[in-house]
């Protein structure tokens, strides 16, 4: 469904992301793991069109997508959450959400019609689908809720999910790793999970990839990853 | 919406009696009042989503040289050269705003972008004084009566109605974009761009929309002054004092709210004609000090302008009211 091929992203000398290839298939949940500054948000931005690609290409089901603007990218099903939650503070948290449905679709839908998708993501995530509840009262949770509505109300095949869980506590963690297998299984998306958080993610998804300084070193199953020496080390340091 | 349609309707109801009582030159107030009205209007179009253009004048002297340059060098009535004034602002717009847009030049350096823009017309119109009289200003030809052909009258009760007409088209104007869907978009991309393309709105044609919809209306309103007044000048209808004025107006009415561009009309065209009253000649110039400092004084306590002041302030009575009772 997604084919990313010698991925490469340089600012000025710094290569942030080295000659990446991995494949989605269809239906997949897959893990992109690395610990910080490894380039997986980067490559994650360069899937969603925030940034463009100095080298390689991304393929979403047969369509080169590289290069593309973060709009075009959106209309094509491919839709995305931020790291840090993005609330578009002036405007309610429904309103959020219907903004999402109607330019996600680009003019396929109505305006009714964007906002009954906005309802019914926003009852997938459960948050408020009322038209008068601000962004204001949205803790950390809430936040990254209303990103996943958004997303979901865009109506993508493919779901690239950044960090779905940093700044949760263990309870919302798993609640979150749990919503994400729900959408996964009941509507069918495809989703790209990345997150520095190995334990949830871990048990969750179907395969992991682990990227450390612009590189793939992992692909696999996560009971595999666990075992990987390489793995090991970068998340726990060198062992003499 | 129909707390608003009421005092709308009342309003209306008013400014079509108005004139019956009037004498020309408080007449000559309001029709200036509607025309700025309707100019102030169009810039928060755009200046609402955090769109801030200090270079209106720009498309204001577009839309009134144009059309009068077309009328006295070529005879085309203002009803073709109008229509030909609002696209070469348009166009302009499209040119300045495209790479603007595209390649993010947003915030205080979009500002200065316009800033120049205003100043490069006013150069322009100064520059080709053998067509346009230059700094001495020029007077579009007179046909000597009344016709609606020249969109020339004698009388001010006929530029009134006209200028009702267009003042109440550009509120139109601002209606639908408040409540199109395309208002969501914007706020969204005045708050935050990358999330907002993230979400599929494409970031430059949203702002273009805005922009083109703000220098058309401009354009249509410094074309109609310059028909209004019979007289042109590059100072009054281009550069940074008309531009910053009309900053000024917008944001002391209050560009959030319908009839804030509006009020924000009345207090410029009070004040200019107060000075001119009470100081005579003496003054001369006074008005942009005070417009400056009266901007500073506006933005720091009441950013929302006269009508959004008044607006929350209703609010918190309604409230206390509510409370006590």
């Amino acid at each position: 469904m997604l084919s990313v091929r010698g991925l490469t992203k340089s600012f000025g000398g710094f290569v942030a992301v080295s000659d990446v290839s991995f494949e989605v298939s269809e239906g997949e949940l897959l893990g992109l793991i690395g610990p910080n500054g490894s380039g997986k948000s980067t490559t994650f931005n360069l899937i969603a069109g925030t940034l463009k690609p100095t080298a390689g290409s991304i393929r979403f089901e047969g369509e080169e997508i590289g290069g593309l603007a973060a709009h075009q990218v959106c209309h094509m099903g491919l839709a995305r959450t931020f790291q840090i939650p993005r609330p578009f503070r002036k405007l309610g948290i429904r309103e959020n959400v219907t903004l999402a449905a109607y330019y996600g679709r680009h003019g396929r839908v109505g305006r009714d019609e964007a906002e009954a998708l906005a309802v019914e993501a926003l009852e997938t995530v459960g948050l408020p689908s009322d038209a008068a509840t601000t962004t204001e009262g949205l803790g950390a949770a809430g936040l990254k809720k209303l990103e996943l509505a958004r997303a979901l109300s865009t109506q993508p095949r493919l779901l690239l999910a950044d960090e779905s869980l940093g700044g949760l506590d263990v309870a919302e963690m798993d609640q979150a790793a749990e919503m994400l297998e729900r959408i996964r299984t009941e509507k069918g998306i495809t989703i790209v999970w990345v997150e520095h958080i190995m334990g949830v993610l871990m048990r969750v998804v179907d395969r992991v990839i682990v990227l450390d300084h612009g590189e793939k070193i992992f692909e696999g199953l996560p009971a595999d990853a666990a075992r990987d020496r390489r793995v090991a080390e970068v998340y726990l340091g060198t062992q003499h | 919406m129909m707390t608003i349609r009421w005092p709308l309707a009342l309003l209306f109801a008013v400014l079509l009696l108005l004139p019956l009582g009037l004498q020309d030159y408080l007449l000559h107030m309001a029709i200036q009042i509607l025309i700025w009205g309707f100019v102030y209007t169009g810039w928060s179009v755009m200046g609402r989503f955090g769109q801030v253009s200090l270079g209106h004048g720009a498309f204001l002297g577009v839309g009134a040289y144009t059309t009068a340059l077309l009328w006295n060098n070529f005879g085309l009535v203002p009803w073709i050269g109008i229509p030909i004034g609002v696209a070469f602002a348009v166009l302009l717009a499209l040119v300045i705003g495209y790479p603007c847009f595209r390649l993010k030049v947003v915030g205080h350096y979009f500002a200065l972008v316009t800033l120049a823009l205003s100043q490069v017309v006013l150069l322009s119109i100064v520059a080709a004084r053998d067509i346009t009289g230059g700094s001495l200003g020029m007077t579009p030809n007179s046909v000597g009566q009344s016709s609606w052909l020249a969109l020339q009258f004698t009388s001010k009760m006929h530029w009134y109605f006209v200028a009702l007409a267009v003042w109440a088209f550009g509120l139109w104007v601002w209606v639908k974009v408040d409540r199109g869907m395309g208002r969501a978009a914007m706020e969204a991309v005045s708050e935050d761009e990358t999330a907002a393309a993230a979400v599929g709105i494409n970031v430059t044609r949203e702002k273009l929309r805005v922009t083109v919809i703000s220098a058309a209306m401009t354009a249509f309103g410094g074309a109609l002054f310059g028909q209004y007044q019979m007289y042109l000048n590059p100072e009054t209808l281009s550069g940074i004092g008309v531009s910053l004025q009309i900053v000024f107006a917008a944001i002391a009415g209050g560009m959030y709210s319908l009839l804030g561009p509006t009020v924000g009309a009345l207090l410029t065209i009070a004040l200019t004609e107060g000075l001119r009253i009470g100081f005579g000649t003496t003054l001369i110039g006074a008005a942009n000090t005070i417009y400056g400092i009266l901007l500073i004084l506006f933005i720091i306590f009441m950013p929302r302008g006269i009508t959004g002041f008044f607006g929350a302030w209703t609010k918190r009575r309604a409230a206390t009211a509510a409370a006590t009772t």
